[in-house]
């Protein structure tokens, strides 16, 4: 097989070269524990502390207010759990939408177990949050609001401002799954009035397994892993090092090269969606055309399924994503397809392609090819089309 | 995830497609779910199965079980046909993922409802064959864009 077109970046991104240098010396060289007291441990107690500085000045934050966790997950489990239990006084309600991440969903069920009362806000057919509705859901015991900063499906990005200023005027936090949008938009924590933000290092050619929550000064949270005076002794363990040093530099590398990274996919990503929607028929755009993450496209092919159009791609050297119910192991497609409205069947259908910085216009020529081409094949194939099609014929016989 | 076989089957689909007019057509499955079978059955005087075809809206395991299952009854009696069970197909492709047996179920019931058209056409009862379950909705929405 000649070469790999990767196009899905929301998935995971490829370790930029200049990150894993970074990383290599805190390895074999700088292993020391920061914790310790000898010079090597000093090493790597100011990687840390450098590393911490240069997210921080990504999103305008205070420094302190950066906790280092293993990922987007944990983060998002971490603000939730513990904001639950910290504002118990308070009240138990939380505010979510439909479309969240996993993360989110599972974590807000696990409340609800636990005596939590969860809104899940539905969205538009774009896959945004309607703000009338939010400000509705808010009741005397709503203590928290999470809202993520962008769809990791459907790539639409949600009014953060707005559901800022609202929190803010209500007195309740407000948590920001923020995994896809760190390093793709910009992001000022204190413009956004954002109490808490996750993020995670691999989206944004990082290393996996690192990432953080930033918890603005004055939120109380508990503690999520005991054991420990790291991170404000609020997330014990001995820190991951190379990885948080990695996190620093890709945090840093995303922010330089933001404007004219994600114009240029931008502009990629709208040349392949108006040339797919043109060029197959039956095609529809998932998520909003315009307030879209720079990288997402999400397209429905109607009577495919999505897992065959996959192989296929993945034959040709393309790697991709879908919503559909057979990449998730259950029977239902994607919950965020769902969510705005599609049909079971034409969420079965749905293409996701993420691009990346390295992503050429050969690349999204060849991809818009094969995609007809298999799309064609599919629909040769299918019983749905056969229907469609001769339904067609009758219609015009008469 | 899938067997050599799987992918041979996905890749290289056998017996794809309509037959017009022919013996027995069954439609299983249901797009909600995000699997439909469709088989075709060219039947001749004798009960063979001289023809089948097929077309299938579903992931690589369901289009690779279709597949199987036409060659499995190409041939074959009605009867013959009958004994074509998910396993056999399954076994058949060298084995499926636990959560792509469904496809192999599919395969299965695509053949009877088949048969069982046929028969109904002919008005003949075929020993052992039950009314297939026709999961499919009648009336599906079409989607316009």
């Amino acid at each position: 097989m000649g070469k790999m077109i990767y196009l899905d970046n929301a998935a995971t991104t490829k370790t930029a070269p200049e990150v894993v240098e970074a990383m290599l010396p805190y390895f074999s060289e700088n292993y020391g524990n920061p914790s310790s007291i000898y010079e090597i441990a000093g090493r790597s107690k100011e990687a840390i502390t450098e590393a911490r500085e240069q997210i921080a000045k990504v999103l305008g934050a205070n420094s302190r207010d950066i906790y280092f966790t293993a990922g987007g997950s944990e983060s998002d489990n971490w603000a939730l759990k513990a904001a639950f239990e910290a504002y118990s006084s308070k009240g138990n309600h939380i505010i979510t939408t439909k479309i969240e991440h996993h993360a989110i969903l599972h974590t807000c069920e696990y409340l609800e177990k636990r005596g939590a009362k969860i809104t899940y806000l539905d969205v538009d057919q774009n896959g945004i949050v309607k703000m009338e509705e939010l400000e509705k859901a808010i009741t005397p015991e709503t203590i928290l609001i999470s809202i993520m900063f962008a769809n990791n499906e459907i790539g639409s990005i949600q009014p953060v401002r707005e559901i800022g200023m609202l929190a803010r005027e209500h007195g309740i936090l407000f948590h920001t799954d923020a995994v896809q949008a760190f390093g793709q938009v910009p992001i000022d924590v204190d413009a956004l009035n954002i109490d808490m933000l996750s993020s995670s290092a691999h989206k944004i050619n990082g290393p996996k397994g690192i990432g953080f929550l930033y918890i603005r000064k004055g939120v109380k949270i508990r503690s999520f892993i005991h054991g420990g005076a790291q991170e404000r002794k609020r997330r014990a363990g001995t820190e991951n090092v190379p990885g948080i040093v990695g996190y620093g530099v890709a945090a840093a590398r995303a922010a330089e090269t933001m404007e004219e990274r994600t114009g240029k996919e931008a502009e990629l990503r709208d040349y392949m969606i108006r040339r797919i929607l043109e060029e197959v028929p039956y095609t529809r755009l998932n998520g909003d055309p315009k307030k879209r993450l720079p990288n997402n496209i999400n397209i429905s092919f109607q009577f495919i399924e999505g897992e065959s159009l996959l192989i296929m791609l993945d034959m040709e050297g393309i790697a991709a994503s879908s919503g559909s119910a057979c990449t998730s192991g259950s029977l239902d497609p994607s919950h965020v397809l769902l969510a705005i409205g599609l049909p079971h069947e034409i969420a079965h259908g749905s293409l996701r392609l993420t691009l990346s910085e390295e992503t050429t216009k050969e690349d999204a020529d060849f991809v818009i090819e094969k995609i007809k081409e298999i799309v064609a094949r599919l629909r040769s194939m299918s019983p749905l089309y056969e229907d469609h099609m001769k339904k067609l014929a009758k219609a015009s016989g008469k | 995830m899938y067997s050599e076989k799987v992918m041979d089957h996905f890749e290289h689909p056998r017996n794809v497609g309509e037959i017009e007019n022919a013996s027995g057509v069954g439609t299983v499955g249901n797009a909600k779910c995000g699997d439909i079978m469709r088989m075709y059955l060219d039947i001749d005087d004798k009960g063979v199965i001289n023809e089948c075809k097929f077309k299938t809206f579903g992931c690589g395991a369901a289009v690779a079980t279709s597949s199987m299952a036409t060659e499995l009854v190409k041939g074959k009696t009605v009867q013959e046909a009958l004994e074509v069970t998910n396993k056999a197909v399954m076994e058949a492709l060298d084995g499926l993922p636990p959560v792509k047996v469904h496809c192999s179920l599919l395969a299965e019931e695509a053949i009877h409802a088949a048969l069982w058209d046929y028969a109904e056409k002919k008005h003949i009862k075929i020993e052992g064959l039950e009314k297939p379950k026709t999961d499919i909705s009648e009336e599906e929405e079409e989607e316009e864009y």
